[in-house]
């Protein structure tokens, strides 16, 4: 017999935690000429806003966490003051 | 098959756990508990038990691989003793809310300052509302027994939560008793967790619980702790079944007649026997109840007009006894004189107990050792 208990599990999705794209201070902008399309950022993106075949950004719901910017090897992901 | 031995609680704790076959055990030394994980690391060194053993750098970061590995859907073994079951404590905490049956041998130790290694139960008392089972063994095969029985109890889907074995410092974990290692054959079911990870449908663990639902998952451990009275039950009468060998949430010794009861937990409620046999023999009709298991707390004690004498190996300070204090809280017409006794291994002879019953005050608390006058 299998009971489940109750407890909190969410399955991640588009904009779960909400538009968190509203929550960006620096917005990340990849420098496409030095790229080298390894991937790493897609992957380190705690929000799966990087698609991994395009490398586009989606800033909806990119919140500038900069991490992205942090694990390119190539240092090509400089983070950019938004201006609001 | 099944074969007498020497030995003392820690290695009849890890000789358990051996044949309970957990896939993960991660563990931090302390004192007097050490001997529990050593047992482990050689089994697992030898070959003897196909585990991982997780070295880590502190306790808490041992229930935090143990959390990681339960999730997965393993059997997780860690055992630990007084400071370093208090540096666990958020994670306790976090594994019982996670729902995962993890198993604890846990060796009852003093807490600083100051410094002190031997038997007191604060250290166990103090993580009383973490959602832990807790049982209290008393001798050296109770203690294997107890720990085969633990895997199968937080396992089960009525419980789905983690048990501490609790085990007096040095009076059993350093002392050596002859007892039974049975084989538990399929005593113990294989583990079915079914809010295992499952890496082809990624999903998030403790995320946020809003105010309108948290509280339905903290009464879903209440409803599994209450459950799991039923599934104790069940196991220790199943255990008896098979192994001959029989336990009760509360055990009882001479207490259908008695006119008197002490009650203790550890190593304490079973000395407690010989104290009740010699006031037997004085004409005082004396009994025992060595409570086994405090969570879930005991609800069918027969204590209907009998004398408690409650003897706390612990003390919540500015309050009194714990265990005293619950007795009362859940029988409110309990007469109980409470004792606290046996702090920071203070030696308590069965004489001594005996004496607690001879000398009781009803309704007053007394400290072992304290002047009259300064009680
Ligand atoms: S800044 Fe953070 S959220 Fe935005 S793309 Fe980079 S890693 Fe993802
Ligand atoms: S980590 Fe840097 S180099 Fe690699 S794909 Fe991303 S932006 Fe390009």
């Amino acid at each position: 017999m299998s009971r489940m208990p109750k407890m909190t599990i969410s399955v991640p999705h588009e904009g779960g935690a909400g538009l968190t794209g509203s929550w960006r201070t620096f917005r990340p902008v990849v420098d496409r000429e030095t790229c080298n399309h390894c991937g790493i950022c897609a992957m380190f993106c705690p929000d799966a806003v990087i698609d991994p075949d395009t490398l586009e950004i989606d800033l909806v719901y990119c919140k500038g966490c900069g991490i992205c910017s942090n694990e390119c090897p190539k240092k090509c992901i400089k983070m950019v003051r938004e201006e609001h | 098959m099944s074969e007498l031995i020497m030995s003392t609680g820690n290695k009849a704790v890890a000789a358990a756990v051996k044949m309970a076959k957990p896939l993960v055990v991660a563990a931090y030394p302390i004192t007097p508990q050490t001997e529990i994980i050593e047992s482990i690391a050689d089994y697992v060194e030898a070959g003897d038990l196909k585990a991982r053993y997780i070295p880590v750098e502190s306790e808490h970061s041992a229930m935090t691989a143990c959390i990681g590995a339960s999730i997965t859907g393993v059997r997780v073994f860690t055992a630990t003793s007084s400071h370093g079951l208090l540096y666990m404590h958020e994670m306790l905490h976090w594994a019982a809310g996670a729902r995962l049956p993890i198993v604890m041998g846990q060796v009852n130790r003093t807490l600083a300052p100051g410094w002190n290694i031997w038997a007191e139960h604060t250290d166990a008392l103090s993580q009383r509302d973490t959602g832990w089972l807790q049982v209290y063994v008393s001798t050296v095969q109770e203690a294997y027994d107890a720990t085969l029985m633990a895997f199968r109890i937080a396992e089960d889907n009525r419980v789905l939560l983690p048990v501490m074995i609790n085990m007096d410092g040095f009076l059993l974990s350093h002392i050596m008793q002859p007892f039974e290692m049975t084989e538990p054959g399929d005593f113990i079911p294989p583990l079915d967790l079914p809010h295992k990870i499952d890496v082809n449908d990624p999903k998030g663990y403790g995320a946020m619980s809003p105010a309108n639902v948290h509280y339905q998952f903290r009464f879903d451990m209440e409803k599994s702790m209450r459950a799991s009275r039923t599934v104790i039950n069940e196991t220790e009468a199943e255990f008896a079944k098979r192994f001959g060998r029989s336990y009760a949430p509360v055990e009882e010794y001479f207490c259908d007649d008695a006119d008197v009861i002490i009650v203790a937990m550890g190593t304490l409620g079973k000395e407690a026997e010989v104290a009740a046999d010699l006031l037997r023999k004085e004409g005082i009709k004396a009994g025992v109840m060595r409570i086994r298991w405090l969570r879930p707390f005991p609800l069918d004690m027969n204590i209907k007009g009998k004398d408690l004498v409650v003897i706390d190996r612990d003390c919540s300070f500015g309050f009194g006894g714990v265990v005293a204090g619950e007795i009362q809280a859940r029988y409110p017409d309990a007469k109980i004189a409470s004792v606290i006794a046996g702090l920071g291994g203070q030696e308590v002879t069965y004489e001594d107990m005996a004496e607690f019953v001879r000398s009781r005050k009803m309704g007053t608390e007394f400290w072992f050792g304290i002047p009259q006058e300064e009680q």
